[in-house]
């Protein structure tokens, strides 16, 4: 398994329960869902590069 | 009293009572020793699949990444990995008995093994904590 896709399974399955935890009803569970998904995946991405680029 | 008729106001209509009865935290601690039990006792049938689909997911892909479940506290980091841990209820203590988890982390994939054990555990807890509102009426 590399690494991002272990970022990209852990955002899934932490992000599916932020979702139904932190909202009431289905629409804004789904919204919410994909939400927490798009930001941990993009700030692994982020933090990604610039590790990269202090490594440098 | 917990374990007496407990009378809570509906959300948004305050004139309007809930009567429940029965034991208001069994929600709470069934969901912590079977992850998505809280909302399968309340009925919550589609919720309680996908929170204990995930948090059983993310614990079973820390097993297989050779994550490490946390034995015993040494220092403040331990403390809170054992904590992590102790979230995941039944799911902890049945990984205890039969010695599932590495004892040490020797691969950097194991490292995140040992993280989604952890966080499946506070997930669970989140989880369970969710299914107590939903029985006292705290959220619908």
């Amino acid at each position: 398994m590399t690494h991002f896709a272990a970022v990209v399974l852990f955002a899934f399955f932490a992000s599916i329960v932020f979702g139904i935890t932190q909202r009431e009803t289905p629409r804004r569970m789904i919204r919410y869902g994909i939400y927490c998904f798009v930001l941990f995946v993009a700030s692994a991405i982020v933090l990604s590069w610039v590790m990269y680029l202090i490594a440098r | 009293m917990a374990t007496e008729e407990n009378n809570i106001a509906a959300p948004g209509n305050g004139s309007q009572s809930v009567s429940q009865q029965g034991f208001v935290y069994l929600p709470l601690i069934v969901g912590w020793l079977v992850p998505g039990g809280g909302h399968f006792l309340l009925r919550k049938w589609g919720r309680g699949a996908l929170l204990s689909g995930s948090i059983l997911a993310m614990f079973a892909l820390g097993l297989a990444m050779q994550g490490k479940i946390y034995a015993g506290a040494h220092d403040i980091l331990d403390i809170l990995g054992l904590a992590g841990d102790l979230g995941n209820g039944l799911l902890y203590f049945v990984s205890r008995i039969a010695g599932w988890g590495a004892d040490q982390v020797m691969v950097t994939t194991a490292d995140y093994g040992t993280r989604f054990i952890v966080v499946a555990g506070l997930l669970n807890v989140i989880a369970a904590v969710d299914a107590h509102n939903l029985r006292t009426g705290r959220k619908s």
